[in-house]
Formats: C-alpha cells, structure tokens, sequence
C-alpha cells in the first residue's frame, strides 16, 4: 500500500473527531531553532472542508486496525473497512511537508487500540517525541490519549504535545456500556483527571516541566443514543468544573459506512450540535448555568431558535434592559449581545449616553435585540408582554420549509 | 487647502509627521489631501500647499496607545481614505480624549471597520499562502503566490520568518514580493503569478488529504465560503476539488444510509465484557481492605458516583490502632483518588506532626466515598453529604472498622461523627474526651471514639481564633495518641 491510500484510509478513519484547535498555547516560534514551526496564540485555520469544518491540523489515526468494538466506529474490529498503519517516519514527514508548505498548523494524531492501551500510546508519543526533538519541530501537536494507557506515558505525551485529550465519547455511562464495551467510563474519568493533575502541576511554578500547555479538551456524540440535551450539558458542565477542559466538542452522529446495527438509522440534526455548542457558550461566557437553559419540562434545547433567545422569552419579566444602566450580567442575557458587543457598550456609555443610532454602528441584530433592551430614540412600543414576541423572533415554518437545504 | 504626499502606501512614519504637524498648526481634517508618491490623482490642482512630512514637529502632544494601535493597522487598508480617517480621529482626540473608548463614535466605528478587515486579511495571508517547491534550485526554495486585499505583505513577513526561518522562501503578490535567505526579510516590487511554480510534490497528498478529511454526511457550504471566501480558492490548490466533493455529498450519504448493515467479516470476543466492579459485597466473613478497594469503586447505592471521578478509599496501615474519619474527599482528593491530600489534609499533616502520632501508622478514611459538589465554572464546590448519602456510604465505613478493629476512632467534624455514632453528634460538647464504645450506637463496631473539628474547619475560622483553634486540634490529637498509644 502506498503513502497515498495510507493517508487516503487513515484520514477518513480521523474525520469523526470533531477537534481541529490549534490555538491557545504556549507562544513560541523558531528563531534560534534547527528545525520549524511556530504557535503565537491564535490558531489558524489553513482550509475549510464543505463540511464546514476547520482543517488547522493533520488529522490522522496512526492505524485503524482496533481491538475495540465501539458501535458508532468506523474504526471498530467488527467494521469491515479497509485497514492500514503508517509508519512513524512516514507520519513525521507528512508532517513536515505538509507544514512547511504551510497547509497545516500542526499534527492531531490519534489512534485504534493495538495490541494494548500502552504499547498504542507509546507509539503515540513516539512520533510526538521524534518531530520535537530530532526535528526541533515547533508547531502545534495534539495527542490523543488512550484512556487506560499508564500514567507514565500520559506524561510523556504531555511533554511533547500542546494539547492531549481524552474523549468521553457519550454523555450517559449505561450508553457507553452498550455502545463501547471495552471502554470505562471512570477510566476515561481518571485520564483526565491525572491530566488536569499534571497541568496545574506545571502551571504552578515557572519552572515546572512543561505539560501540554493548550490544555485538555474531550468530545461527545451527540445523536447515537437517546440522552437528552439537558443530560449532556450537565455533563459539560461537571466537565469544565472537575478537569478544567478548554473544550467539549459536541459531534452529532453522522451515518458511517458499514455501520453497527445498534445504531439509529438516521444522522441527528446538524442543527442540534450547533445549538449545543450555543448553549456551552453561554455557560462558559455568560454565566449561565445548565439547569437555566432547559424549561421545567423538556429536556431538550428548541432547534427553531437560539437558546439566549429561549431563555429570555421564558424570562420576560428580566427585560427590557436598560442599555445605559444595566448591569453587565444582565445586558450579557440579552439576545443578539455578545460578549465584546457589552464590552463596548460599557466602555462608551461611561463617555456619554447611548442612542439608539449609535446600535447600528455597533452591527447589532436590531431586530431580536431591540425588543429586550430600553434605550433613548427607539420609538418602537415594546412587545415584551405580548403573545406577538414569539411569532416575531421564530423563523417562519413554512418559509424555511421553501428553503433549499443548503442556500 | 494642504496636501500631503507620503512615499509609500504604507509611509506611517511620514504620515505621523505630518499629522503631528497638522494638529499643532490646528489644520481641520477637511483641509488636508492626502496621496501618496507616484499615484495619480489632482497633481494638477495648484491650490494646494504641500506639507512636506519630514519636517519634524517641534510641539509634541501625546495620544493614547489605542489610537497608535488602530492606526498602524488602517494605515495598511487599501482605500485611499485612510488617511484622512485617521487624521480626523487624531484631531478629534485633541478635544476629546475619551473618543477612542467610543465605539459608537461614526469616525471610531469606520476606523475600527478598516481595522478588522486589514486584521482579517492578515489572517487569511497566514492561512491561506501555499508554498510550493522551486524546480532545480539548490538548496530548495519554496515559492508562493498570494492576492491580498490590503497592503499588508511587510506586516505578514516576520511571522513567516519566525515560523520558516530555516527555509529559503518568497511569497510574491502583485503589489510587493519578500524574500527570505536564512539572514534577511528582503522586500521587493510586485510579481505575476507566472513566476511562481505550478505544481509541487507535496500537493498530490493534500489533496488527498483534503477530500478524506471531509465528511460527505454534514454538508454546510455555507460555514465553510463564509471562512473562506471564493476569492482566495484560484491560489488554493484544494479548492478545485470542492465542487465534485459537494455534488457527490448527497449521493455517498445516501448509500450509506441505506446499505444494511453488513455482517462482520471477522469477530472478536470483547477483550473485556464488563469492567464495573460488583458493589455487591457479601456482609458476612472476613473482606480484606484491598478487596473493598477494588469493590467500592463499583457502588452505586446514591447518585455521588456519577459526577466524581472515583471513590475515594480510606489510606493508611492495616492493623491501625487509630482511625480518622472525615467527611469526604474534595476536589484535590478526587483527582488522586486518596483521602486528605488537599488543604485540608496538609492541615491534618502539620497537627498530627506536632501532636507527635505517625500518620503512617494510623488509617484514613472518609464517611462518605465520593466527592459531592457543585460545577462552578472552572471549579467544583463542596456540598454537604445529606444524610441519605451518609446513611448509603456507611456500610463501607463498617466494613472498613470491622477490618481493621482499631482501639480508637477519631471523628472529624459533624459528618464523620455522625456516621460514626449513627445519629448527629454535637462537637463542642463532646470533644476532648475518649467516649467508651457503649455510647457509640450502631452496636456493628465495639471501638471507643473521640470527637473533634474537622481540619477544614481551621481553615476556615477567623484569623484571631486560629492558634487557639489549631491548638486545641492538636491537643485532641495528643488525648488520642496517649490514650491509642498504651493499649
């Protein structure tokens, strides 16, 4: 096989992991160095797929041959697709060639279960090791670690990567047992609690060893199983407080080919993820909490509209806010505020007081915005009482339904 | 009317001169034209006094940083107003200081326009340059071929040098070239894209890579030409692969969709079925400490288990004559999986080190397993076990007494008191004494106990009351050493 089908296979088999982050770690660059690379704080993403995704990374599986059998593989041992392995200096030099024409950030290697937990990850972090230090490569590297791979070897991976992650991979510990018997939930616990350990541990002092300095992240399917939004943002939430995580990536089931038979038959809705991502937004930037953002009853986020706007039309005794007086957590739950809009909006009104011509400069979305927020010159009556609001800020069913999928 | 003719389009230099002089000779904004050397525009127009920009200004006056800030990037816009943009903020800030904090301001609100677009464009430069390799040069040079919008290749340069500075490469534009030879960023005028090379090794993977990394089930076209706009796709090799990749999205979905799931080619028995311990513990016989280990990781008798990350064991000697029981493991203790390691624990350290008893030889342990708390952004709160998840635990805590048959319990605060005795127990009242087994309900264990304050608690107390506080920690500690020590 050559390196062509190689990457072709072991791309493909990489895709499902939603992470492409290359941004926020430690700023460094080659000057000085024997070799290339350099991260200055801001990711950057060097293409987008039609998927819409980011490609800031080569994002490759080292093999796909895996003894696992986790339903919503691709990769699982019971999949019947095509198999292969790179070799360590075939994935260095993809790498290298691939960033110094300058199409990637970095590398995202991740892995199928060989042999073991340890004997995968030490051939992890063998390719880790190998571009830093016989290439004095500088650029961004995340690992993903094998959850019951040793402590040891989770270190190492945190010396030489920016970034190493553990995915959780279902929100529900009775959907992990069905859908991927071999994988532990309180193992994948323990990872990245050994992780978080060592990262405050290196961030303690200044001269502490350096351990993965762009942190951890994890990632959730989304749509594979029938856990409810509310379950998953609780999750999230447990998430960012226990391990500290930059991130929790939500991927929405997508169909795979040759799939399991335990699987449901159709993909989740795209849109589902995306206002899962909203909603983590909202409660790493705006305060609010995950029990907030359901009402008494469902437990599932409304697809039609964005979870701020759903929050705040169930709390229409909260507004309107007054943009000149306000405080800041409260102009941060007006829809259509984001959180440099506020800063901007606090730094002006200490100057002189806010019109309402001075909202169009700031490219607001007046229309779901102005319904919530009080401000001098808006000679519209307020509909915050009225039964109207809802028909107003909801698309229309019937002409979204005229829509072509994509326009 | 005055004009100003700058060298470069990009002269900030000369542009901060002569505003600088503009200001202190008090010329309006509208009264300046500004052009830079070489284009063409009113050269004709004799009205105009020239404002020669290397005059240096005798007056200085001072602006905020945020205003440099601004301007080093507008100046790199490429509309020909950005000149007399800036000059207008400047001379607005003479009387109004505060003008740069107002982004509603009209003339802040368009600086800051041309501001993000010069940053977006920067942005996609580094994105979006693609490399390709010289043919026959050596040592090889990579060559790129790039269209910005804005006049920001001498911004873009030292990022590519500080990234590839053991390369040799140029990245040629149609307004400016730069060059780098392992010693210097040279910048030359601007090229075709003839002088760039056509094809390049590399570039057959990417492209494999780029139609494999895609995912034919999630098409959103749309997320992806608003980060990448189709002006930049004729310099992206990838870009030509987008449209077969789209028209053949739908198609490649379907058929997996509707392709029954195959049978397994080949099968594997799961390497293991079921890795969650049995909570199940028979109540009689002997258990030995290890085995409860392994067995409480497995409990699942109140919902604590399911936000902690693993059940925290009692640490410590098998044949202690002194137990301690806490109330349950924070956050520290929850990561490493061990009992009183965070602050608490050290506070518990120091104590026992000063009260002379040998944490080594006693046994630690909690009432409760599992770390409760509340997510709080980046951090975890403590809660208080309610007594369900005391009353739930404490068979381990049993279990743990019964194989270790200690001669003393030390109670640690209001929650270990109460799983020790069964019911709640005042501290105050009862601390500072050994109280005989007999009054210690429960009937499982015949053990005598003695009270205290939990080690958080001095973390806890007010500055003033802490020595005495701590002292008195200690010298409960000392009772239990002395009374523990002679039997």
């Amino acid at each position: 096989m050559n390196l062509d089908q190689k990457l072709r296979i072991l791309a493909d088999a990489a895709k499902y992991d939603a992470s492409c982050a290359s941004s926020g770690s430690s700023k460094r660059n080659s000057l000085g160095g024997s070799g290339i690379g350099s991260t200055e704080g801001n990711g950057i993403c060097h293409s987008y797929a039609p998927d819409g995704r980011c490609i800031s990374l080569l994002k490759i599986l080292l093999t796909n041959f895996c003894i696992y059998d986790c339903h919503y593989c691709i990769n699982r041992v019971s999949s019947n697709v095509p198999r292969a392995r790179f070799a360590a200096d075939e994935i260095i030099k993809l790498t290298l060639d691939f960033y110094s024409r300058n199409y990637i950030e970095g590398l995202f290697l991740s892995s199928g279960i060989i042999r073991d937990a340890d004997y995968t990850m030490e051939q992890l972090v063998r390719v880790a090791r190998e571009l830093r230090e016989t290439h004095d490569f500088r650029g961004y590297i995340h690992l993903k670690a094998i959850a019951d791979a040793s402590d040891a070897l989770l270190a190492e991976a945190g010396r030489y990567a920016d970034r190493v992650s553990v995915n959780v991979e279902l929100a529900s510990e009775t959907s992990l047992h069905r859908l991927a018997p071999q994988k532990d939930a309180q193992t994948i616990k323990r990872s990245m609690a050994s992780l978080r350990e060592h990262i405050d541990e290196s961030r303690s002092e200044p001269n502490a060893p350096r351990f993965a300095p762009g942190g951890q992240s994890t990632q959730v399917i989304v749509g594979a199983d029938t856990t409810r939004d509310r379950e998953i943002l609780e999750r999230s939430e447990t998430l960012y407080s226990a391990y500290r995580l930059r991130r929790v990536y939500y991927s929405a089931f997508s169909p795979i080919p040759d799939a399991s038979k335990l699987l449901p038959l159709q993909p989740a809705p795209l849109i589902r993820e995306h206002r899962l991502y909203q909603a983590d937004w909202l409660m790493r930037y705006y305060g609010f909490r995950s029990d907030e953002l359901f009402d008494a009853t469902e437990g599932m986020l409304d697809l039609e509209i964005d979870p701020k706007l759903a929050w705040a039309l169930r709390h229409r005794e909260q507004f309107p806010v007054d943009v000149n007086a306000g405080p800041r957590e409260q102009l941060l739950r007006v829809p259509g505020l984001g959180v440099k809009t506020v800063e901007r909006i606090i730094a002006a009104r200490r100057v002189r007081r806010i019109h309402y011509d001075d909202l169009q400069r700031l490219h607001l979305p007046l229309k779901r915005s102005l319904p919530f927020i009080k401000v001098p010159g808006d000679r519209k009556r307020k509909i915050i009482d009225s039964s109207m609001l809802d028909s107003v800020l909801r698309p229309k069913q019937e002409q979204l339904s005229l829509l072509p999928v994509n326009a | 009317m005055h004009s100003v003719t700058l060298i470069s389009a990009t002269d900030f230099a000369g542009w901060r001169r002569a505003a600088r002089h503009c200001v202190n000779m008090d010329v309006a904004p509208e009264h300046i034209s500004w052009r830079v050397q070489g284009d063409v525009g009113s050269l004709f127009d004799s009205n105009l006094s020239s404002i020669e920009p290397t005059v240096e200004s005798a007056t200085a006056f001072t602006v905020p940083r945020s205003f440099l800030q601004l301007a080093e990037l507008v100046i790199l816009h490429r509309h020909a107003a950005r000149f007399s943009v800036l000059y207008r903020l400047l001379w607005r800030l003479q009387r109004e200081p505060q003008l740069m904090t107002l982004s509603v301001d009209e003339d802040v609100a368009r600086a800051n326009a041309m501001k993000d677009a010069v940053r977006r464009d920067i942005h996609k430069m580094k994105a979006f340059v693609r490399f390709r390799e010289a043919p026959f040069t050596s040592p090889p040079r990579l060559i790129a071929w790039f269209e910005p919008q804005h006049h920001i290749v001498e911004a873009v340069a030292p990022f590519f040098m500080r990234r590839f500075p053991t390369l040799q490469w140029s990245i040629l534009t149609p307004e400016r070239s730069v060059h780098w030879d392992l010693k210097e960023l040279r910048f030359g005028t601007g090229a075709n894209k003839s002088e760039a090379p056509a094809d390049d090794a590399a570039e057959s993977l990417w492209l494999s890579y780029y139609a494999s990394i895609f995912n034919p089930a999630r098409l959103k076209v749309h997320t992806m030409q608003a980060h990448m706009p189709k002006r930049y796709w004729r310099n992206l090799p990838e870009a030509a692969l987008i449209p077969h990749l789209i028209a053949n999205a739908t198609s490649r979905t379907e058929d997996m969709l509707h392709r029954t799931p195959a049978e397994p080619r080949r099968t594997r028995r799961p390497t293991r079925s079921s890795r969650t311990p049995s909570a199940a513990v028979s109540s009689n016989g002997d258990q030995d400490l290890d085995s409860l280990r392994t067995a409480v990781q497995g409990c699942r008798d109140c919902p604590l288990w399911k936000n902690a990350t693993q059940a925290v064991f009692g640490e410590g000697r098998e044949r202690a004559k002194i137990v301690f029981v806490g109330e349950q493991p924070g956050d520290q203790e929850d990561l490493a999986g061990r009992p009183f390691v965070g602050p608490a624990g050290k506070m518990l350290d120091r104590a026992l080190v000063e009260a002379g008893v040998d944490r080594k030889l006693t046994y630690v342990t909690n009432a409760v397993k599992h770390f409760k708390f509340e997510p709080r952004g980046k951090r975890r709160i403590h809660k208080k076990p309610n007594e369900m998840e005391i009353a739930a635990c404490n068979q381990w805590l049993q279990r743990e007494l019964l194989a270790i048959k200690p001669t003393l319990i030390v109670a640690l605060g209001a929650t270990g008191a109460r799983a020790v005795f069964g019911r709640a127990t005042a501290i105050e009242k009862n601390r500072g004494r050994i109280i005989p087994s007999i009054e210690a309900a429960g009937g499982v264990h015949t053990t005598d106990v003695l009270v205290t304050v939990h080690p958080s608690y001095l973390l806890r107390v007010p500055p003033e009351d802490k020595q005495s506080a701590y002292e008195r920690f200690v010298a409960d500690l000392k009772l239990a050493q002395g009374y523990a020590g002679k039997r």
